[in-house]
């Protein structure tokens, strides 16, 4: 292959690298209004009056606008196709306040210090109701949602009354009576944390009315085309009178799979006619926009005396926050992707609610439900292993899914590739398992431990989202790609171009690829669910595979030849070789040839022309799982409980690596958000519900010197409904670090952590306890 | 207050608020590649160089700059080029939003480091945040420009 496999540099690798304007913030016009938001101080109240009027006599202030102000129609900021299983939960600005943060008004004004001038002298009396926080005890509360026009568009097994937003069970086999059957039974009660994003460009956006009077909204997004239909939906205007417009994304990783900012801008603009930007601080993105899921998960296991798994059941209780967004796809994630990993079970059992709490709403973040499902499902298995005696890794490749394979809970759809056992086998080798596992002494106070796990996602969402993509041959010979899909830094656009110049066998320098813009962009649902690769690629694929048809056809209709009898090269069309030499003496053919520049150009130019385009669609069947394995080796003092990172090996099936150097970032990206998710992040409130870990001061995302080294290796395997092979990368790398390291923990001291961050002071603590036992 | 400064090698007299953060300056004068990520002063996004030193822009004030020398990334343009080019190689930029500070720093560190080991590196990057990356491409790539080969 030409372009596909290889290591090529991004597109906007260079302009990005440099710091060239690119980004939305780069682009504000320099007459826009600047929008800040008054936010509630308290985590649950409702607005018994707001007094605007001493903040609009401050000079400078365009408008400010309340709860009285916004169209009483309730609606969802998550990002998911149309029916969107998120509850209509929210109102741009809602006279009930559920969280420290919630939005109470928007101020605009022409300047950072009058908007800021302006939120103080407004006036807000509320009428201050008990906040709930412990998600655990949601259930027991009053309401948080008790409001008549709230609506789902599907059964979603929310019960508003009870803060249930969503619930939904899964089940497979006679679970009590396999557990009972079971030789070696193991239960266990974990915690995984609510995390943050902190991608590094927080989140913005700006509008404008056009020419037409149409509403533009310029956004750092995952999801311009949902973005246009919540806006549409929570302003009340048709979709057709919004444009959406995705510039360079500085990060996005779930975060920007739900809307945030671009309501209120919107708004603004609709109201004043005039441009409006809104930029939120970090203290804002951490505190006012969404965060991973919480989770309280209990998993019980059985396994048969040759160690094979017979039974599983995974109970999840799932922290929303104060909105509903993604939380039952979040919920069902959990079970999705980790009930099919060992398929030698014989009952499966998943059940799970997720509640609202007066917090920060939870939403997407990379691994949506799997990274905790992992966590949980993976301790468990290790804790099992240990219980009867099996090394952790021959226990998994004796109950891992292999290619052909089916799963209980599959509904007969076998996998359709995976290398996942090689990945096992690499790793250990990477690792030096055979010497390593469980422990050994490293000094006097301190002993270093290795720990694995496995890990699984998809590629998109099966039966649901589908992405179209259109490449068209330009007058000068180039190839315009129109994508809908959302690079946010990991090089999408860049491996789509990839795929495009391989069908079409051209250099990839001559695609220029353009997106997202909801007035241009073919639909797609955005770049989430590990999508891109897989679902835009096949689109892209189909698309590219349609235009190459119509140029082997239009350059034979110009050679006067028969299609089948043309041959292309990515250069030129000419009559195939291999036709008998008499024949193509007679027929005068045997040199005629046309160059794809001059079919570009002889197809736009003249009467009864027609440009060349091609367009396809595509949405999968299945959604096919990429895995990891991931191997951690840590040291741990045995004075302090300060676990150190000191290596971290993963093996990854993507199927074909498209390429080898994004992959490659993609996964050690993944990895060392996922070794924050183990050891570092945190997401905390004060008693009040004001969340504590609002700054990067608080808030520790890994730096350099803490993420060790990291190596990772690619396993190739083949999947047969991918583009070229290929399956996802993006979110599956972040899964295995919190259950990988907790375990090489366990085996360097003994302490079994089960709820995230596994602090020095948890680990230090557990010692203790060991040594008064 | 009106300040006196040299910005990127030229001579300017800005108008600026007492209060006015360096960063907020630089890019209301058009220096784009001058960016902020966390208001804490915690991940260096806004490096720039005042007399040839790394400083944070994001909490250095406008005034502080009166009479002195401040060079963001349009300023060094092409040496920044020289390692973006083995960035890039990496694909080690990803998002690309903490490249004008990490640039910033790495070329000071060039100029700086005496012993440049993966450590010593790391140690000298560590007020450089990125969430896409995971560091290690970001090592790789600091390495080869330096033309060492770290541990």
């Amino acid at each position: 292959m030409r372009s596909v496999g290889k290591a090529a540099k991004k597109i906007d690798g260079m302009a990005l690298a440099t710091g060239k304007p690119s980004y939305t913030e780069d682009m504000v016009p320099a007459n826009a209004l600047v929008v800040k938001i008054l936010r509630s101080p308290h985590a649950f109240a409702k607005i018994r009056s707001v007094d605007t009027s001493r903040a609009e006599r401050v000079e400078g202030v365009e408008c400010i606008l309340t709860y009285r102000d916004v169209p009483r129609v309730r609606f969802t900021l998550a990002g998911q196709s149309y029916p969107e299983p998120s509850p209509y939960d929210r109102l741009i600005l809602d006279p009930v306040v559920r969280y420290v943060g919630d939005e109470v008004a928007v101020v605009a004004a022409r300047d950072d210090k009058a908007a800021a001038e302006a939120l103080r002298k407004i006036r807000v009396e509320y009428e201050i109701y008990p906040p709930i926080l412990d998600f655990e005890q949601a259930q027991n509360g009053g309401a948080i949602h008790p409001e008549e026009n709230l609506s789902c568009n599907f059964p979603i097994g929310l019960q508003a009354e009870k803060n249930v937003a969503s619930s939904q069970t899964i089940e497979a086999g006679d679970f009590s009576g396999e557990l009972a059957a079971c030789a070696a039974v193991v239960e266990e009660t974990y915690y995984t944390q609510a995390q943050a994003h902190a991608m590094m460009e927080t989140y913005r956006a700006f509008s404008y009315l056009d020419s037409q009077g149409r509403l533009v909204v310029v956004t750092s997004t995952q999801i311009p085309f949902h973005v246009r239909r919540q806006l549409a939906r929570a302003l009340q205007l048709p979709a057709g009178k919004i444009r959406v417009i995705k510039p360079r994304i500085g990060g996005g990783f779930g975060g920007k799979q739900t809307g945030a900012v671009e309501v209120f801008a919107a708004l603004v603009t609709l109201k004043t006619g005039k441009p409006a930007r809104i930029v939120y601080d970090r203290r804002e993105t951490f505190s006012c926009t969404t965060s991973r899921h919480a989770m309280r998960l209990k998993v019980r296991m059985g396994a048969d005396t040759e160690g094979y798994i017979r039974a599983l059941e995974i109970v999840t209780l799932s922290d929303t926050g104060a909105y509903g967004e993604h939380a039952p796809t979040v919920l069902g994630c959990v079970g999705e992707y980790t009930l099919p990993l060992y398929n030698k079970t014989r009952a499966l059992r998943f059940s799970g609610r997720a509640v609202y709490t007066n917090k920060t709403p939870a939403g997407a973040l990379r691994g949506y439900g799997a990274t905790q499902g992992t966590f949980a499902v993976e301790s468990t298995l290790n804790k099992l292993a240990e219980k009867m005696n099996l090394d952790p890794t021959e226990m998994r490749l004796k109950n891992i899914i292999k290619e052909g394979e089916t799963y209980l809970t599959g509904k007969g759809v076998p996998l359709g590739s995976s290398s996942l056992g090689r990945c096992i086998e690499k790793g250990k080798e990477l690792i030096g398992w055979q010497e390593k596992f469980p422990r050994r002494e490293a000094a006097s106070n301190k002993v270093r431990g290795v720990g694995m796990a496995v890990a699984m996602q998809g590629s998109g969402i099966a039966n649901i989202d589908t992405a179209s993509a259109e490449l068209r041959l330009n007058d000068d010979g180039n190839i315009t790609l129109l994508l809908g899909s959302t690079d946010m830094g990991t090089g999408s656009d860049t491996i789509l171009a990839q795929m495009a110049a391989e069908v079409l066998r051209i250099s990839p320098e001559k695609i220029i690829v353009h997106a997202a813009d909801t007035d241009v962009s073919p639909y797609d649902p955005g770049s989430y669910a590990s999508s891109t690769t897989y679902v835009t690629g096949n689109a892209v694929l189909r698309a590219a595979e349609d235009l190459k048809q119509k140029i082997i056809a239009r350059g034979a209709a110009f050679l006067e030849i028969d299609p089948e009898e043309a041959e292309y090269d990515g250069e030129t069309v000419k009559e195939a070789a291999g036709k008998d030499p008499a024949t193509a003496a007679l027929e005068g053919s045997g040199e005629k040839g046309i160059t794809l520049a001059k079919i570009a150009e002889q197809s736009v130019l003249g009467i009864g022309r027609h440009q060349l385009t091609g367009q396809a669609t595509f949405g999968g069947e299945v959604s096919p799982p990429p895995f990891v394995a991931g191997f951690a080796e840590v040291e741990v003092d045995k004075e302090t409980g300060k676990v150190e990172l000191v290596d971290y090996v993963a093996v990854v099936d993507c199927g074909t690596v498209i390429n080898p150097n994004l992959a490659r970032i993609q996964a050690e990206g993944g990895i060392a958000q996922g070794i924050g998710m183990a050891l570092y992040e945190d997401v905390k409130y004060s008693e009040k519900g004001k969340m504590q870990t609002d700054t990067f001061m608080q808030y520790k995302i890994p730096g350099r010197e803490d993420v060790g080294r990291v190596r990772i290796a690619f396993e190739e395997s083949y999947e047969p409904t991918g583009p070229f092979g290929a399956k996802s990368i993006g979110e599956v790398v972040i899964n295995t670090p919190p259950p990988a390291i907790a375990q090489a923990v366990y085996n360097a001291v003994g302490v079994r952590v089960t709820d995230l961050p596994i602090t020095a002071e948890k680990v230090f603590m557990g010692m203790r306890e060991i040594v008064h036992k | 207050m009106l300040i006196n400064a040299v910005v990127n090698g030229k001579k300017v007299s800005w108008e600026v608020a007492k209060d006015e953060m360096l960063a907020d300056t630089l890019r209301n004068h058009g220096l784009l590649s001058v960016r902020t990520g966390c208001d804490t002063g915690n991940c260096g996004i806004c490096t720039v160089w005042v007399e040839g030193k790394p400083v944070l822009s994001c909490s250095t004030l406008s005034f502080r700059v009166d009479g002195k020398s401040v060079t963001t990334l349009e300023g060094v343009s092409k040496e920044a080029a020289k390692f973006a080019e083995i960035l890039t190689a990496e694909g080690a930029e990803q998002c690309g939003f903490c490249s004008p500070g990490l640039i910033m720093n790495v070329l000071a560190l060039a100029r700086e480091l005496k012993t440049c080991g993966d450590e010593e590196i790391n140690h000298y990057l560590a007020g450089n945040l990125c969430r896409c990356t995971g560091y290690m491409g970001q090592l790789r790539a600091v390495k080869k420009y330096l033309g060492v080969d770290g541990r």
